[in-house]
């Protein structure tokens, strides 16, 4: 079973959701957690997994040779991306906007290009406890973060079988994020009451509809008194998993890298709450 | 005309909040003039939740075309399916399905199929807006669901203030900034004055902060850091603080956590209300309000101030 914890907005405790609900079905289940917010990774902050291995993640990107090429130019008419330009006696290639559609060398009448890997970011692995550990990290200065979600979610290597998948998103609903929750069994969205969260949760809520996965909602800091967070959920028909108090205690341990439920017992109550709802929701018990 | 960008790498650090903070603060700063604001953030845009805008003028925004399908010339032969290397195209019992999602828009199943079945359509990728706020104008942007291309439309946001900052004789644009660091962040930061990183003191907010001045460092962007909600933890305070002195990075403001910052947002109102107003006609009211009349928004103030002095 896989399930993905995204938001539209970013802060409002998605990896803490990811993190300790993780923890929790790791009680009962075989869980591996695979962290898809590849521009900036942090559940290894907090769940602080050995790591035993890592790859390289690459795109193919082309290289010209000069003296096979007959300066045709249909290499930067087929680039939809502008990665490839043919100009006077020069074709010159910009690989940070290379897609890697592989369409130049594809159509190059004169076998001039050939590919290249060129890394833009790793994934890395290991064991934190019970859990199975699975991390990209996108490098600094490349743009290109969906390979690496990609790569993160068929990571095979040393991992064990497990029953449940924990993917956590990165913020917004554009490629990276459709990319991790594409295909998952069921999406958790981290909102909080105010009229940042409700804005960015409508958002969420339209993108896991256009992907046909089923989904819930954790409101995190609860109790600010903003109603129309609440209001929007109950007139939309989504259910509202759990509910985290806005706590400055809580804070305070995220803040040092903390696990909420190894310190709260009322939020470990929440968490094993929340495991059950999302088992049923998704028809495992 | 000064570029400031405002990000933080993660999010909830209190970036927009302070973005609208210096908009209103900007308002009133005799030095700055015509402020213009664009928010960056159009995947998840939110600047206009806290100032108001009222849209002048929208317009469409096309991303690349993407693969269409035209089944009376499609006869299935499958030779799209290899070359798509985003499993865009797949066959289900013999029939060719394309998915709108996946393809990247690269065309090379338009070029490989036999029968010019494929046709590479215009899509409306999300649309861009020209506003008026009570601080000045606005240009924000809203991406649609599941795209690609953030960074192009980031790059039309930025166009399009440009432009009116020309055409107003402005000389300050104050950018609300994407998360993360990947294309959008990358469209955002490039050739801007000042990169302004709102962080806070958490293990996640150092984290990302690390990596964002890595980028910004990679860029020759001049950076700045403000630590929100500094006292929420002094340890990882210090560390932040540590960083920028070892980075020689400056440190332009500190700003406690004050649970009245989230009610005032709760009830969409920016923390800091304008001292003198600017239309023509309104009246002055004698008790100035600010609806944080104290340390935090002093805070908030002098990180301004500092900021000013940096740019000009």
């Amino acid at each position: 079973m896989i399930i993905s914890v995204a938001s539209g907005k970013g802060g409002t405790g998605k990896t803490t959701v990811a993190v300790n609900l993780a923890l929790t079905l790791a009680e009962t289940e075989s869980v591996c957690f695979l962290d898809c917010d590849v521009e900036e990774p942090n559940a290894h902050l907090f769940l602080k997994p050995e790591l035993k291995g890592s790859s390289k993640v690459t795109v193919p990107v082309p290289v010209v040779d000069e003296k096979k090429c007959n300066r045709c130019g249909l290499c930067g008419e087929v680039c939809a991306f502008n990665a490839i330009l043919p100009l006077g006696e020069d074709v010159l290639t910009f690989h940070e906007l290379c897609h890697g559609c592989g369409g130049c060398t594809l159509f190059c009448p004169t076998n001039a290009i050939r590919e290249e890997p060129q890394e833009i970011g790793v994934i890395e692995w290991g064991n934190s406890g019970e859990i199975f550990h699975v991390q990209g990290k996108l490098n600094i200065g490349s743009p290109l973060a969906p390979p690496i979600v990609k790569a993160v979610r068929a990571h095979n290597v040393d991992r064990p079988q497990c029953t449940v998948y924990i993917i956590d998103a990165p913020p917004g609903t554009s490629c990276p994020v459709v990319s991790s929750v594409m295909n998952a069994d069921f999406c958790l969205l981290v909102t909080e009451p105010t009229p940042f969260g409700l804005h960015d949760l409508k958002l969420a809520v339209d993108m896991v509809r256009e992907l046909k996965v089923p989904f819930g909602v954790v409101i995190n800091r609860a109790g600010l008194g903003y109603e129309d967070l609440a209001d929007y959920c109950k007139a939309e028909n989504i259910p509202v998993l759990a509910e985290i108090p806005f706590d400055r205690r809580y804070a305070k341990c995220y803040a040092k890298g903390g696990r909420l439920i190894d310190e709260f017992p009322e939020i470990k109550k929440t968490f094993r709450e929340l495991r059950q709802a999302i088992l049923v929701s998704a028809g495992r018990v | 005309m000064k570029e400031l960008l405002v990000v933080s790498g993660k999010g909830g650090t209190g970036k927009t909040t302070i973005v609208g903070t210096l908009a209103v603060l900007a308002k009133d700063t005799p030095l700055i003039r015509n402020p213009v604001l664009a928010d960056c953030d159009v995947d998840a845009a939110d600047l206009h939740l806290i100032l108001n805008p009222a849209t002048k003028e929208s317009k469409e925004f096309f991303g690349l075309k993407k693969a269409g399908l035209d089944r009376d010339k499609c006869d299935n032969c499958g030779e799209c399916i290899p070359v798509c290397r985003f499993d865009a195209i797949t066959s289900h019992n013999g029939i060719i399905r394309l998915d709108p999602i996946s393809c990247e828009g690269c065309g090379v199943c338009y070029r490989v199929c036999p029968r010019q079945a494929i046709t590479m359509e215009d899509f409306i990728a999300g649309h861009w807006f020209v506003s008026d706020t009570p601080y000045g104008p606005m240009v924000h942007a809203r991406l649609g669901i599941a795209e690609e291309n953030s960074g192009k439309l980031v790059m039309e946001v930025r166009r399009e203030a440009r432009r009116i900052a020309e055409t107003l004789e402005s000389n300050l644009i104050i950018s609300d900034g994407p998360p993360g660091i990947g294309c959008p962040v990358i469209s955002a930061m490039t050739g801007v004055d000042l990169v302004l990183i709102v962080t806070e003191p958490t293990v996640a907010g150092i984290h990302d902060m690390e990596r964002l001045y890595n980028l910004a460092k990679g860029f020759d962007v001049e950076v700045a850091v403000c630590i929100n909600k500094y006292d929420l933890d002094s340890e990882t305070s210090a560390d932040i603080e540590g960083f920028c002195h070892a980075h020689n990075i400056y440190v332009a403001g500190k700003i406690a956590f004050d649970e009245r910052v989230v009610k005032a947002l709760t009830r969409g109102e920016p923390i800091i209300m304008p001292r003198r107003r600017m239309s023509s006609g309104a009246q002055r009211t004698s008790s100035d309000p600010h609806s944080l009349p104290d340390t935090t928004a002093r805070a908030i103030e002098e990180l301004w101030t500092k900021i000013v002095v940096r740019l000009y």
